[in-house]
């Protein structure tokens, strides 16, 4: 039996993975544990979780994987401070005790945490950043070959790569360098429109469906980037001019000075429902470059590789609004994304990495994916949520399946809002239904109802819906499945509401409060939303609930939101829930088969 | 020892020999800020920087 322990840590979202003779036993990322949102620091809580759910003697561990090559990423920062000094310095002996510290012997640091857990003699392996990407898109996809596509910020030196996965090898193809990376562009924007790096992205991405696609000042924006910050060429290479970017500072991507020349408007400080439209206008270009450069790099890739089938990893694969634009090009037959596509999915990449290509062992694919619906995290027993709840003295009642399905569907349609956890924890970003908020799709206020008590976030956010997977062609152009939230549909034009002539030209309120379509809670201004589509294998219990639903109402769509609030992590264990349901808006909370009503509770809100 | 050994082979690798000096400047550096806590080399320190 080979045993791998897979960890990425010590940047953002740090995460651990388990992988038994190249199965995925369990991963984690480490945020859930220690309730701190993108937590860095080494996943020792995640590891102990997955050793737990594994059950099997930890000395029996064989290979530790490291996500990346920590020499050669420090190569890459002591070669910036070399281009750019004497600037930048002082940011460089900042990071030095750091590096010095734990980040360069990462041999030392794994071993000085993983000894209290009796993990000992085994191998550290170091795949390349992208290979652990490459990887975690790849190994747990249903192909035996496919052309492989992974872009994010910055690994070692790499930023863009294209690969091919063949049985258990992946081939580097091709690959842009540092500093040139459509990821840190991106985040660079992010910055700009006033969010916060490495969390913020979604948010851009959330708000450039706001400025009208046709209107000449998004068109002279994407103009002024492409001819100043990026040059791009027909096979999706680009090069950005690093005169706008302070690469050497921790704190921001681009020169504000410059920046600010450039656009004629300094750094957003508003990013409420009164936010400047330049913003607006802004976040859509570099949403279309975005969308360019991601089309030209996918064509590239099958221009390569010849290959019917597509995996994506990095941290732009989570830009489902590309995802979805690829996805018309109709250019593959499958596309499989990882659904941690950011590092924490790093964790399972660099651990199969270790497996099939430096113990060569025969890899052996599913029909479907191996991620089991990326509900890779811990589950709770009855007796364990029981006790929880009654240590908060909780006022709850158990209820059979059946029942329980009943009574949410009908507590949904009466305009109740409801957090639902339910079975082991997701991997990755997104809640998938077993850390979900769900409500009625139905109402138009719950969007602003979800995002003021209970999100406590900004207005503009649209929400993402759940539909049976055999009911998505009636509310959605879309055919196939979206197991994971990674792509973005058109509304079906069935159950759209005509725009007035003019809405091209309604402010951002305007835009977000006007109903659009029978599902206006989940319809984004675009006329689009992010799909999770549900069927019994994918999600049974979310399955059930639909169906009912859908008996109830005649509509088989719920919107599906993470189950925290603003700036926090999604919630991981029982106690979690119940602090969140008692510090939201929330009405009912589910745990497992046991129901709470928020008026029945004695704490106070 | 092994991660002086790793190291070592990783610059001879890639052929970047220049990193030794950078390396060992820092580590000087480190051994400085550690035994400047409560000691004589703080004014050392001082007229380095």
């Amino acid at each position: 039996m080979k045993i791998v322990l897979g960890i990425s840590s010590f940047f953002h979202d740090s995460a651990a993975a388990l992988i038994c003779d190249g199965n995925i036993i369990a991963a984690a990322q480490e945020e859930r544990f220690t309730r701190i949102k993108h937590d860095s620091s080494f996943p020792l809580n995640a590891i102990k979780y997955i050793l737990e759910e594994w059950g099997g003697v930890p000395a029996d561990i064989d290979s530790i994987c490291f996500y990346e090559k920590p020499f050669l990423k420090f190569e890459r920062i002591l070669e910036n401070v070399h281009s750019f000094a004497p600037k930048g310095l002082g940011t460089f002996l900042q990071l030095v005790p750091e590096w010095l510290g734990h980040k360069l012997n990462i041999r030392k640091t794994i071993s000085y945490h993983l000894k209290e857990l009796g993990i000992k003699d085994y191998v550290v392996y170091y795949p390349e950043h992208h290979l652990s990407h490459a990887a975690s898109a790849f190994y747990p996809s249903p192909f035996d070959e496919s052309a492989i596509v992974t872009i994010d910020g910055v690994g070692e030196w790499a930023t863009t790569t294209i690969m091919h996965g063949k049985q258990n090898s992946i081939e580097k193809l091709k690959e842009i360098k540092y500093p040139h990376s459509l990821g840190l562009l991106y985040s660079a924007f992010t910055s700009f429109c006033g969010f916060k790096v490495n969390d913020g992205e979604y948010k851009l991405m959330g708000l450039a469906p706001y400025s009208d696609s046709d209107s000449l000042i998004q068109r002279e924006l994407i103009e002024k980037i492409k001819s100043n910050l990026i040059k791009i060429y027909p096979d999706g290479s680009f090069v950005l001019d690093i005169k706008y970017f302070t690469l050497t500072s921790m704190l921001t991507i681009y020169h504000e000075k410059k920046w600010t020349e450039l656009f004629h408007i300094g750094p957003n400080k508003d990013t409420s429902l009164t936010i400047d439209p330049l913003y607006i206008h802004m976040s859509a270009a570099i949403q279309k470059i975005t969308e360019e450069i991601y089309s030209k790099i996918i064509c590239h890739a099958k221009d390569i590789t010849q290959s019917n089938n597509l995996c994506l990893s990095g941290g732009v694969a989570l830009n489902c609004v590309a995802n979805g634009m690829m996805k018309e090009l109709n250019l593959f037959e499958n596309i499989w994304i990882q659904p941690a596509a950011g590092d924490a999915g790093s964790a399972i990449g660099c651990a199969l990495a270790t497996y099939y290509i430096n113990s060569k062992k025969n890899r052996i694919t599913n029909k479907i994916d191996t991620m089991e619906g990326s509900l890779l995290g811990p589950s709770y027993s009855t007796e364990h949520i029981k006790k929880s709840l009654d240590k908060k003295k909780a006022n709850y009642i158990e209820l059979p399946d059946n029942e329980l399905y009943v009574r949410v569907a009908k507590l949904i349609s009466e305009g109740n809002i409801i957090g639902w956890f339910k079975d082991r924890m997701e991997f990755g970003p997104r809640a998938l239904g077993n850390r979900s908020i769900l409500a009625d799709a139905r109402n138009p206020s719950m969007q602003k109802i979800i995002n003021q008590k209970i999100k406590f976030r900004e207005q503009f956010r649209p929400f993402a819906p759940i539909v049976l997977e055999e009911d998505a062609e009636k509310y959605f152009q879309f055919s196939g499945s979206s197991n994971y939230m990674l792509f973005v549909a058109k509304i079906h034009e069935n159950i759209t509401t005509l725009s007035p002539e003019n809405y091209s030209n309604f402010s951002l309120r305007e835009k977000l409060y006007l109903k659009k379509s029978t599902l206006p809670s989940i319809t984004h201004v675009n006329y689009t939303a992010r799909l999770q589509t549900i069927s019994k294998e994918s999600n049974q219990a979310c399955y059930h609930l639909l169906k009912e639903f859908k008996r109830q109402t005649t509509c088989s769509v719920l919107i599906n939101t993470s189950f925290n609030q603003n700036n926090e992590p999604i919630v991981c264990s029982p106690e979690d829930a119940y602090n969140c349901f008692m510090n939201t808006g929330i009405d009912f909370l589910i745990i497992d088969n046991f129901l709470l009503e928020k008026k029945l509770q004695s704490e106070p809100r | 020892m092994i991660f002086f050994k790793e190291l070592f082979l990783f610059m001879k690798t890639r052929k970047k020999y220049w990193m030794i000096p950078i390396l060992l400047f820092l580590l000087l550096l480190g051994i400085l800020v550690i035994a400047s806590t409560g000691s004589i080399a703080p004014p050392f320190i001082y007229t380095l920087f």
